[in-house]
């Protein structure tokens, strides 16, 4: 895991539609919590090659409904301790959405994400909702964060600002 | 000036706001429930956001259960059941053991969940909590860890899909036909970011028991949660169950010009038994077009169909016979409390005649780690939630989804068979005819 820059180009791992949560991590390595250890089994079934050659900084893309099913917010962690940036998708899967914003793990939607192909050079611009191709020099538009979760992203996510409601020190 | 949909009436009433769909709340949640699995990431959250001063906002409504790697299937899932039974302890938590069941169906049967509750849980299926009247939906670990501190979360109120069916459902059709009939139509993601409402006189005429199969695969379609208005029935089931007469707020009744996303109607005369084809819930089709398809492995449980009356069903129609030959059954009941009545009603030795293997309460192979896995190549007919490559083990398996009548009768065959080819029965809700059932 490294500090999170969006705006660092980095590899695409495109993966496809409907991608379950069972898929990101299956059930057998949730006995951790360590986003670390869950890293090294992402996508561990359905793509082999993937947590032996992520990258930090790295992009995951998805089609439509990425990270529907279980609940698990090991999911989103094994991205983020893989060292993945952000996660673009044409749609997502209502928890796992939730649970990338939770956690500080960017989630972008973005209609045109099947323009990207696996291996292709990405970054993202948050604020404004725009998705860079630098090998296609292209620009993609994405949905910017509705007011309310923007005002969650923007304190840290949802633990910070949580310690603030409650005045934890 | 339309009216308002259940979800919007109590995400109103729960924010002391008055919000329509689209607009974001933070409402006051009920109740709330881990798990052995995101139980202890939900923990390091509390603890993280709480520091010092950690206490629970509500620990009578705090529910933690020891389900999904139960019994522990290895070293690390037991101590992952020694942090479940630490923290309970130490913060007061109402916490289940091995063998009391699933989540879903433990706080049903101890009457955690009444009509018009909020409740939030760490896992998906959480949604099945509409089927008494309660907007329950599936939060991920750092939801819940903070909720458990502040007893508040943010949600975004949802639209609402409304399924309507009207009529009575004919011979071999289920709640849990039904429901694979709805995502078949709408498909794995028709429901994302909404709230199914199910209504109908077949609906209305469904027992509890039923009503909750189509609120907890809610989530396959990608619903935040699937609710049927409370009635007389939920109210006499509940008092059944947990010997507490519950009222139906006001805010668990659309208005009859609530505003859908759409609404979608049936005619139950119509509908045939449903299988969902491998590899995904939304592959649902009529039984005959996968009539005759061999399986290696038959599955009868889960938070979907795992109560008495589902298995009881599933006893009927092997009782006196074999399995058929080459042909395994895992039977896991969804509590010791559906557990105890299969073996005080003689359910329990029906399976052992019969060939079948009775497991212990939990989620079972449902989680695709113990308990009767999947090699690769297997075909197993369930009646679990969802068939996802790798979900019940091997990647290399397959996995389909139908009611306990239909997995019943395929086990007298050793393919799928359309259940309506054998003697079939319907049952109410067993807490209110036990002793004539």
């Amino acid at each position: 895991m490294s500090d999170i820059d969006t705006t660092e180009p980095g590899r695409a791992w495109l993966f496809g539609d409907d991608i379950d949560t069972d898929q990101i991590i299956p059930s057998r390595f949730l006995v951790s919590s360590d986003p670390e250890e869950l890293g090294e089994h992402a996508f561990n079934d359905l793509r082999p090659d993937f947590a032996e050659n992520v990258a930090d900084g790295d992009f995951v893309v998805g089609g439509e409904n990425f990270g529907s099913g279980s609940s698990r917010e090991h999911a989103p962690l094994s991205l983020l301790g893989a060292g993945v940036d952000g996660v673009v998708a044409q749609s997502f899967a209502r928890i796992f959405y939730r649970n990338g914003i939770n956690l500080g793990l960017p989630v972008l939607i973005c209609p045109a994400a099947d323009r990207i192909d696996d291996g292709d050079e990405i970054s993202l611009r948050l604020e404004e909702g725009t998705v860079v191709n630098h090998t296609r020099d292209e620009r993609y538009d994405a949905d910017p964060l509705p007011g309310f979760l923007q005002e969650l992203v923007d304190s840290g996510g949802l633990k910070p600002y949580t310690k603030a409601k409650l005045g934890t020190k | 000036m339309t009216g308002k949909t259940v979800s919007e009436k109590l995400l109103s009433e729960k924010s002391g706001e008055d919000v329509k769909a689209g607009e974001y709340v933070e409402a006051s949640v009920d109740v709330m429930m881990t798990h052995d699995v995101t139980g202890p990431l939900t923990f390091e959250v509390f603890e993280d956001v709480t520091g010092d001063d950690a206490a629970l906002s509500d620990p009578d409504s705090t529910v933690i259960t020891i389900d999904h790697h139960a019994p522990a299937d290895g070293v690390e899932a037991a101590n992952n059941h020694n942090i479940v039974r630490e923290f309970a302890a130490e913060y007061g938590a109402q916490q289940y053991e091995v063998g009391d069941g699933i989540c879903h169906q433990v706080l049903v049967e101890e009457g955690f969940v009444d009509p018009g509750d909020l409740v939030i849980g760490a896992d998906s299926h959480s949604t099945t909590f509409g089927g008494v009247g309660a907007f329950g939906t599936g939060v991920g670990s750092t939801d819940l860890g903070t909720a458990f501190a502040t007893g508040d979360l943010w949600f975004r109120v949802p639209e609402t899909l409304r399924f309507e069916v009207e009529g009575d459902l004919p011979e071999g059709v289920y709640a849990k036909d039904l429901i694979l009939k709805f995502i078949g139509d709408v498909g794995f993601a028709g429901c994302t970011y909404m709230t199914a409402e199910y209504a109908g006189s077949a609906i209305d005429d469904l027992p509890v028991h039923e009503r909750l199969v189509l609120s907890n695969m809610a989530i396959e379609m990608g619903g935040k949660a699937g609710i049927l208005e409370p009635d007389e029935r939920t109210v006499d089931f509940l008092e059944a169950q947990t010997g507490r007469n519950v009222d139906i707020p006001d805010w668990t009744q659309a208005d009859d010009d609530a505003a859908y996303e759409a609404v979608h109607t049936y005619r139950a005369d119509d509908l045939a038994p449903q299988v969902s084809k491998p590899s995904n819930p939304e592959n649902a089709v009529d039984v005959g077009e996968v009539e005759g398809t061999p399986i290696d492995q038959l599955f009868v449980g889960t938070c979907t169909n795992g109560r008495y009356e589902d298995i009881r069903i599933v006893a009927d129609i092997i009782e006196g016979e074999q399995l058929a030959p080459n042909v395994r059954m895992v039977v896991v009941p969804a509590s010791r409390s559906v557990y105890k009545q299969m073996m005080d009603t003689g359910v329990m030795g029906t399976f052992v005649d019969a060939g079948a293997i009775v497991q212990s309460a939990g989620c079972g192979p449902c989680f695709g780690t113990h308990q009767g896995v999947l090699g690769d190549g297997d075909v197993c007919l369930a009646t679990a939630n969802r068939n996802f490559p790798g979900r019940e083990g091997s990647m290399e398996s397959s996995v389909y989804l139908a009611s306990p009548a239909t997995v019943g009768a395929s086990a007298l065959y050793g393919e799928i068979t359309d259940p309506r080819s054998v003697d079939l029965n319907r049952y109410d809700d067993y807490v209110l005819t036990e002793g004539t059932a």
